[in-house]
C-alpha cells in the first residue's frame, strides 16, 4: 500500500463482515462494532490551529460480544483500547463506522437520543481516586443514576442504594462516608456498585483493576464474575495484564496501533497464538511456575511502538515483527482464520506463528539483547 | 445520617438526598475551618479592624473635614491618641476612616473579579477550541502589560471615585482569576468521575453544578480572598503614590505617603500606625485564605 493516509478511504483492505460470528445467533449479540475508526485532529499553532495530521487512534475495527459473555481487549498502553472502549460507551464520538447496541444503531447519538441507552451501558474506571467526586458522599455517587433516571427516590433510594453496597461487598453503614475515607480496592467496589445500579446490560471495563494491589485485584476480578453470573451482565474488559483477560475473558482481542491483530476465543489465542504480536506478548507475561518461566522462549521486541500519527504500511506491526518480509510492508493483512483455525479465531497475518514455532530464533540477530 | 434519613423521610424531592450530603459537606469545611488556629486568628483580626473602622467613629468622634493647622502634627497624647497630622487630623480617626474605604474597596474588587473572572474562565474551558484561544489570548494580551503602567494612565483618565478604583482594580485583578478558573473547569473536564457522570447520562447542568462548582469552589474562594489583599495593598501604592481619591477623602495609602514627607522631622506617628495596620489586615485576609484552603481539602476534614 504506497502511502495512503486514510486506509478507511479504501475500504476492503480489512475485514468483511461478521467476524468471529459462527454459531452466533443474531439476537444472541448484545454489541457489535462495525468498521469503527477514531481519529483524533492533530493541531498545530495557536489561534488558527490548523489540522496537521490525524491520530489514528483506532483504524477499522470491528467485533461482536455476545450477550453475558466477556470480550477481554489487551494491548499495550497507545493501542487504542480505551478509545475503542469510549466509542462504543457513546463518549467519544466516532470519525465513522458503526456501533450496533442491543439490535440498535447508537452510532454518534445526540446526548437527547443516548440518554435511555446509558441505563443499559455503564462503565468501571481505571482510576478508582480519580473516577469518584472527592466532595460527595457514597451514598450520593451510588445514587447518581438514580437520580440521573429519576427511577428511585427518597427512602426507596437509599434501600436501594444500601443494597448495592450490600451486593458489592461494602458496609450498607457507611452510606455516609466519603470516597477519601476508604481503600482503593473499595473504592473501586464503589464504582462497581454505581455501574450495576440501573441494572445495565453492557459493563464496560477500563483497566478496572491495573491500579489495585495484585491480592485486591483478585477479589474484584471474582465480584465481578459473580455478578455477570447473577445479573446476566455483558462485559468489555480491557486490560494490559494478559493473566487478567484470560482469567475474566470469553474471547480475546490483541489491539496493537489501533488495529485488531487478532481475535478468538481465549484458550485458542493463548494457546495457539497466530499473530507475532500476540505470541510476543504471551512470552513476555511473567509465569508464576519458575520452570514454565525458564523453559519458555521469550520473544524481544525491538524498537518502540510506531506514532499512530503515522502508521506503518501494510502490517502495522511490521518495523518490530520477526517475522517480516517485504510482503508485510506492501500489502495489509486480513483478519480471517489462518493455519486451519476455527472460523472463530482470526488472525491479521501474512506469516502466521504456527504451533511450536521458535519465534525468538526467526528473529533477526540482534546485538543489543542481552 | 440523621440528616440524610430526615431529608429522605420528608417525602421531599428526588435530590433531596444528594442536597443534603452537599450540605454536609460544606458544614465539614466549615467545621475544618473553624478548628483552624490561623482561621481564628485571621477572622478574629478582620472582624476587629471592620469594627474599628465602621464602629469606631461612632464612640470616636473626630473632625476630618475642615483644616486645623494651628493643631497639626501633635505628637500622640491628649486628645489625640496618635496625633494628629499636617493638617491638623486626628491621626487614629484617619485610620478609621481611610480603613472603611480599604476595605469596602477590597471587598469590592473582590467580588466583581471573582464573578468576571469565574465566568470569562469557565466560559473559555467549558467552551474549548477556537473560542477558548481567543479569549485566552485576550488575556494574554492584557497581562503583558505592566499593571501599575496601565493603572496610573487610566487612573489619569478618570476623576477617580471609589467605585472607578474599583472597576480600574478589577480590570486588572479579573485576568488572573479567569486564567485559575479555566485551568480547574479543564483539568476537572477530564476527570473520570466527570464522564462517569457522562456515562450515567448526567445533563450538562446537573455536571456543572454537582461536579464541577463544588470541586472548583474551593480555588475560587482562596483566590478571592487573596484578591482583597492584593487590592487593599495595589490602592495602598496607588494612592501613596498620589493617584488615589483626592482630599478630603482618607485612605492608608495616603495617610502613608503623606507621612513620609515628615518621616525625617520625627513625626513617626504619621507613618507607622497606617503602615501597621495595613501590614496586619493583608496577613490577617492572606491567613484566611490559607485556612479556606486547608479546611476544603477532604482529606483534611475530620467527619
Amino acid at each position: 500500500m504506497p502511502a495512503s493516509t486514510g486506509p478507511a478511504d479504501t475500504a476492503p483492505v480489512s475485514t468483511g463482515q461478521p467476524v468471529a460470528l459462527e454459531g452466533i445467533l443474531e439476537e444472541d449479540v448484545l454489541v457489535r462494532v462495525e468498521h469503527v475508526t477514531k481519529h483524533f485532529p492533530v493541531r498545530a499553532g495557536g489561534l488558527i490551529r490548523r489540522t496537521v495530521g490525524q491520530v489514528q487512534a483506532v483504524d477499522d475495527v470491528s467485533l461482536v460480544i455476545p450477550r453475558g459473555k466477556t470480550l477481554g481487549l489487551v494491548g499495550e498502553t497507545g493501542s487504542g483500547k480505551s478509545t475503542l472502549a469510549r466509542c462504543v460507551a457513546g463518549l467519544v464520538p466516532v470519525t465513522s463506522g458503526r456501533v450496533i447496541f442491543d439490535g440498535r444503531d447508537v452510532t454518534n447519538l445526540s446526548r437527547r437520543a443516548m440518554r435511555p441507552v446509558r441505563r443499559d451501558v455503564q462503565m468501571i474506571f481505571q482510576d478508582p481516586y480519580s473516577s469518584l467526586n472527592p466532595r460527595r458522599r457514597v451514598g450520593a455517587i451510588i445514587g447518581d443514576p438514580f437520580a440521573i433516571h429519576r427511577t428511585a427516590t427518597g427512602g426507596e433510594r437509599k434501600r436501594r442504594i444500601q443494597e448495592l453496597m450490600e451486593r458489592v461487598g461494602l458496609n450498607p453503614e457507611h452510606y455516609n462516608r466519603f470516597p477519601a475515607e476508604f481503600s482503593g480496592g473499595q473504592r473501586q467496589r464503589i464504582g462497581v456498585a454505581r455501574a450495576l445500579a440501573l441494572r445495565p446490560k453492557l459493563i464496560i471495563c477500563d483497566e478496572p483493576v491495573s491500579a489495585l494491589d495484585v491480592s485486591i485485584q483478585a477479589q474484584v476480578l471474582n465480584l465481578l464474575a459473580d455478578l455477570q453470573q447473577d445479573y446476566g451482565l455483558t462485559y468489555l474488559f480491557i486490560a494490559h495484564d494478559l493473566e487478567v483477560v484470560r482469567h475474566v475473558s470469553d474471547s480475546v482481542a490483541v489491539m496493537y496501533l489501533g488495529r485488531i491483530g487478532e481475535l478468538g476465543p481465549r484458550d485458542d489465542v493463548y494457546d495457539t497464538p497466530r499473530h507475532p504480536y500476540t505470541a510476543a506478548l504471551l512470552s513476555a507475561a511473567p509465569a508464576a511456575d519458575p520452570d514454565t518461566a525458564a523453559a519458555r522462549q521469550r520473544i524481544i521486541l525491538t524498537g518502540d511502538v510506531p506514532s499512530p500519527i503515522d502508521p506503518p504500511s501494510g502490517c502495522r506491526f511490521h518495523p518490530r515483527c520477526p517475522k517480516a518480509r517485504p510482503l508485510c510492508s506492501e500489502q495489509e493483512p486480513q483478519l480471517e482464520p489462518r493455519l486451519g483455525d476455527a472460523p472463530t479465531h482470526v488472525a491479521a497475518c501474512h506469516f502466521p506463528v504456527e504451533a511450536g514455532e521458535d519465534l525468538a530464533a526467526a528473529a533477526p540477530a540482534r546485538s543489543e539483547v542481552s | 445520617m440523621a440528616a440524610l434519613e430526615a431529608g429522605a423521610g420528608l417525602g421531599a424531592p428526588p435530590e433531596a438526598g444528594a442536597l443534603a450530603a452537599r450540605r454536609g459537606s460544606g458544614r465539614l469545611a466549615l467545621a475544618a475551618f473553624a478548628r483552624s488556629r490561623q482561621a481564628r486568628i485571621g477572622a478574629g483580626v478582620i472582624a476587629g479592624i471592620a469594627a474599628f473602622c465602621f464602629l469606631g467613629p461612632f464612640f470616636y468622634h473626630t473632625n476630618q473635614v475642615t483644616v486645623e493647622l494651628g493643631s497639626g502634627t501633635l505628637p500622640p497624647g491628649g486628645g489625640h491618641p496618635l496625633g494628629t497630622d499636617a493638617s491638623g487630623y486626628d491621626v487614629l480617626g484617619r485610620l478609621m476612616l481611610g480603613g472603611q474605604s480599604s476595605l469596602e474597596l477590597g471587598f469590592g474588587v473582590s467580588l466583581a473579579t471573582t464573578v468576571v473572572g469565574t465566568l470569562y474562565g469557565a466560559i473559555a474551558g467549558l467552551a474549548g477550541g477556537f473560542v477558548d484561544a481567543v479569549m485566552m489570548r485576550v488575556v494574554d494580551t492584557f497581562l503583558a502589560i505592566p499593571s501599575l503602567v496601565l493603572l496610573l494612565i487610566l487612573v489619569n483618565l478618570f476623576t477617580p471615585n471609589l467605585w472607578i478604583i474599583i472597576a480600574l482594580l478589577t480590570m486588572l485583578s479579573w485576568l488572573a482569576t479567569s486564567r485559575l478558573v479555566r485551568g480547574e473547569v479543564l483539568s476537572l473536564r477530564t476527570r473520570e468521575f466527570v464522564q462517569a457522570a457522562r456515562m450515567m447520562g448526567g445533563r450538562r447542568s446537573r455536571i456543572m453544578f454537582r461536579h464541577m462548582v463544588p470541586n472548583a469552589i474551593g480555588v475560587i474562594v482562596v483566590n478571592a480572598t487573596f484578591t482583597i489583599a492584593d487590592a487593599i495593598l495595589t490602592y495602598s501604592a496607588l494612592s501613596f503614590l498620589g493617584l488615589g481619591l483626592p482630599p478630603p477623602h482618607a485612605d492608608w495609602g495616603t495617610m502613608l505617603s503623606n507621612g513620609l514627607n515628615y518621616l525625617f522631622d520625627g513625626y513617626w506617628w504619621l507613618v507607622y500606625p497606617p503602615a501597621i495596620i495595613l501590614i496586619i489586615t493583608v496577613v490577617a485576609f492572606n491567613l484566611i485564605g490559607d485556612a479556606i484552603r486547608d479546611s476544603l481539602d477532604v482529606r483534611l476534614q475530620r467527619p
